[in-house]
């Protein structure tokens, strides 16, 4: 599945031009207009039909769609999305400054879903207590059952108001991210719990392992050092999928945990269907993802030496 | 997105009640020995949604309104109780026979923060840059509809004239929507402005930082002392600073009000009242001026062409069930379409009597005969009707499932549909409605010519040179209390009458304030007043 980087980089530029596409098709099919949410404001009442044209004219939306649709991408191109509709604000400098505190509970959140799904599988594996074993390949459906503003609500309420650990809201410091990464990190953690079980399972069924341990290796060194290795890849794969669900995950987390990120970001964009806002967030989705399944790929050969040599054997015959 | 954590914000009241009953004891005493104000500390206060826009001259939301007002004076001001309007920069003003030209003297000694004078031709920039804001000023444009020019009389005489009769300009000049900016305020784009760079107003607290989704903060302006007669005291504000905290969640809100996280909080949910009753906490109260919650028909559309139909709907709505049930008694049933908060407000709640029998009468009467599911019909035709509305207010899906209800026992079919705030504007300018359920916030009858006319919003798509209209130009033609009252009300009287809107309820303030905050107030819109606040030490 890994060949020469070019196709890759070719690859990702069909992606995000394919989400700028399908995202300005859905956008300019929604019925309602940015227009108006913004000047109707609350009483909605003085605004003639003459004004809502002259700011349609401002933003360009009274051109033919194609024409839209042509200026928009060149524009995108160069890392212009134009400017917010609802606020003025320069849409990818609004999404790129919503970027870093996103980031940084999804990355915590990713961290945390690792260890926890990690551990889940790793113990429940190697464990010999069946009511331990039993246990935790519970945990993995539970947790990908519960709904996610729940579990926010629920933290919030057990360490925040009852035991006044850390704040229940804001973006300043480590604090104010345990909770939203916990958050975010229980239903990703079970994904990454139930295939690693699963595979590790299957791995310690296969024949080497016999033979690993008749040479007098021990349990713990065949679990973590051969069963483990081998096992890892599906999940590694799975953790690139992940990353770009704890990205939509982020919208309700970030409304629970009072934080500014993409997920508000986007959620008020939709809301006011502020096109530009829209698809600056799609695309930089987009991009997040395309780039996620990138360094996964790159990390194949790391895991699996026979991989590497693959690689390079393809890319040095492919150039 | 929008049902689901409000349901998960009902069952954190309930945790939170008995974690309020069970352990924080800090709450103690109650506001009553609450000594002295003290100056300084900082207002740690938990608001709904984000502002988006801090500029009171742009934005209409509470959002943004709420900061706006701290940061500017206006001309006037209005006072909470009487509805009167009383000095502020102006010291007195003087207004023609067909309130066409208002005529301001300013007081003398206010400046901005910028340290430039508040004078007529500061008055004059401003004004002419919220006329320039043109529909960016989402209320200004309607208050300064007919705006002509500013005349700098002297510097401290101003002049302003309008092209038609424009009686609501004077409680209009009263509003943070027409506060005064300083000049320097218009050399920066609508758009910093929006983000608070350039927002200089010459208010009791200067603007200090705005982070999206996250919070504004504001600081005391050093040597205020103009402040407007009605409040408390004089001088500078109490309070050191400001934090608008933006908190979506209302479980969220009133957790970290009741665990001692924010000082204050707005938008408390009905559910999370009882939370806070009688346990060292506040709860300020205040229902909206303007138009209450209502149902407005349109009456070129199906079954609604008719009076009689809509009447019926009228006496088939039962307010007090409404308030009683989906909300709080901290609600009052609709007495007219206008708030009791409006000034010239008629009592109307006689004609708005829950009168099931006198519906079911009327319908009978027009032909209506009930068909096999309960909902009547008519030559084929079922008697039935859509409403579209939108989540301004987290309660208006549960107020409308029960209207429903109630209107199916008179037989009547009521469709709701929930839509997003733009298509719902989109269709309320389209005209494409039966019925649209809003609410709008303006503490003057005005509001009713500007919804009701049929030279301006005319929403329930009337004829021109109805009495309706007639009494809507008379109100709008004068200042003076005499003359206008009357036709204030004939016209509040001619809508209910003709049920050209059904009104439910009034929309109404609900804050908490923790233990040791006090003397968050009211102005006269329902929006906030923080002058006269402090925190106890």
């Amino acid at each position: 599945m890994t060949t020469g980087v070019p196709r890759r980089l070719a690859q990702a530029v069909v992606v995000l031009w394919a989400a700028f596409t399908l995202s300005f098709v859905i956008l300019y099919l929604l019925p309602g207009d940015a227009v108006l949410a913004k000047l109707g404001g609350e009483a909605g009442t003085t605004v003639t039909a003459a004004d809502i044209a002259r700011e349609r004219a401002a933003y360009g939306l009274d051109d033919p769609v194609v024409l839209q649709y042509g200026k928009r991408l060149l524009a995108a191109v160069q890392g212009d999305f134009g400017r917010s509709i609802a606020t003025g604000e320069d849409a990818d400098e609004l999404v790129l400054n919503a970027l870093p505190s996103t980031l940084a509970i999804t990355g915590l959140g990713l961290v945390f879903a690792v260890v926890f799904g990690g551990a889940i599988a790793i113990v429940g594996t190697y464990t010999r207590s069946r009511w331990l074993g039993n246990l935790l390949a519970a945990i993995p459906p539970l947790g990908n059952s519960l709904p996610p503003f729940w579990v926010g609500l629920l933290l919030i309420q057990v360490f925040s108001f009852q035991l006044g650990l850390v704040p229940a809201m804001g973006s300043d410091g480590f604090a104010t991210l345990v909770l939203p990464a916990v958050t975010l990190a229980i239903p990703t953690g079970a994904i990454i719990g139930q295939v690693l079980a699963k595979s590790l399972r299957t791995q310690l069924a296969e024949p080497y392992i016999e033979v690993v341990l008749a040479k007098g290796a021990s349990r713990a060194r065949v679990h973590w050092g051969h069963a483990l290795r081998n096992a890892a890849l599906p999940a590694l794969t799975l953790v690139g999928v992940l990353a770009g669900n704890l990205l939509a995950g982020s919208v309700i987390t970030e409304s629970v945990f009072s934080r500014d990120g993409i997920g508000r970001v986007t959620a008020s964009a939709v809301t006011a269907q502020d096109i530009p806002v829209v698809q600056a967030v799609i695309v930089l989705a987009a991009l997040f993802f395309v780039l996620i399944n990138l360094a996964v790929d790159l990390l194949y050969p790391v895991l699996d030496p026979r991989l590497s040599g693959r690689v390079t054997a393809k890319a040095v015959s492919g150039v | 997105m929008s049902t689901l954590p409000l349901r998960a914000a009902g069952l954190l009241a309930v945790l939170g009640l008995a974690a309020a009953c069970g352990g924080t004891g800090a709450a103690t005493g109650g506001t009553g020995d609450a000594g002295p104000p003290r100056p300084g500390g900082t207002l740690r206060l938990g608001i709904s949604s984000n502002p988006d826009c801090v500029d009171p001259q742009q934005w209409g939301t509470n959002a943004a309104l709420n900061v706006g007002r701290q940061l500017v004076d206006s001309l006037t001001d209005q006072d909470q109780t009487s509805g009167e309007i009383i000095p502020w920069l102006a010291e007195k003003w003087e207004v023609n026979a067909d309130s066409t030209s208002f005529t301001f003297t300013l007081r003398t000694g206010a400046t901005f923060a910028d340290g430039t004078p508040v004078d007529a031709a500061a008055v004059k920039t401003s004004y002419d840059g919220i006329k320039a804001l043109g529909p960016k000023a989402q209320l200004g444009n309607g208050y300064l509809a007919a705006y002509k020019s500013a005349t700098v009389v002297d510097p401290k005489t101003v002049r302003l004239d309008f092209s038609a009769p424009s009686a609501q300009f004077l409680q209009a000049s009263s509003t943070m929507s027409l506060g005064i900016l300083a000049p320097a305020a218009y050399q920066k784009s609508p758009e910093q402005r929006c983000q608070g760079e350039g927002l200089i107003g010459s208010g009791p607290f200067v603007f200090e930082s705005f982070k999206a989704n996250q919070q504004v903060v504001i600081a005391k302006r050093k040597g205020y002392n103009w402040g407007s007669p009605q409040w408390k005291h004089q001088g500078e504000a109490y309070l050191d600073k400001v934090e608008f905290r933006i908190v979506p969640e209302p479980g969220v809100r009133t957790g970290s009000l009741a665990s001692g996280q924010l000082d204050a909080i707005t938008d408390v949910q009905p559910v999370d009242e009882p939370q806070f009753a009688g346990n060292g906490f506040t709860e300020p109260v205040r229902a909206n001026p303007g138009v209450v919650f209502n149902l407005t028909a349109n009456t070129t559309r199906g079954v609604l062409t008719d009076a009689k139909v809509r009447q019926a709907v009228l006496k088939g709505v039962n307010r007090q069930e409404v308030t009683d049930t989906v909300l709080t008694k901290n609600y009052k049933p609709a007495s007219s379409v206008l708030g009791s908060a409006t000034p010239l407000h008629a009592d109307l709640s006689k004609e708005l009597a829950y009168d099931p029998d006198g519906a079911k009468k009327l319908l009978d009467e027009q032909g209506w005969v009930p068909g096999p599911d309960g909902i009547r019909v008519k030559d084929g035709q079922r008697l039935s009707a859509k409403i579209i509305f939108s989540l301004v207010f987290n309660q208006n899906q549960s107020v409308l499932e029960l209207v429903q209800q109630q209107l199916r026992k008179i037989g009547f079919d009521l469709q709701i549909e929930q839509r997003t705030t733009p298509e719902t504007q989109q269709l309320t300018l389209a005209g494409d409605y039966d019925f649209i359920w809003y609410n709008t916030t303006r503490a003057d009858p005005d509001i009713l010519r500007q919804l009701f006319s049929t030279k301006a919003g005319n929403r329930s798509k009337l004829t021109a040179g109805n009495p309706l209209d007639a009494a809507l130009d008379k109100q709008a033609a004068t200042v003076e209390e005499s003359a206008r009252r009357p036709a204030a009300e004939e016209a509040q009287r001619l809508i209910v009458e003709q049920a050209y809107s059904i009104p439910v309820f009034e929309l109404t303030q609900v804050w908490g304030l923790g233990p040791k905050t006090h003397g968050v107030g009211f102005e006269a819109s329902s929006r906030m007043q923080l002058f006269d606040a402090w925190i106890a030490g």
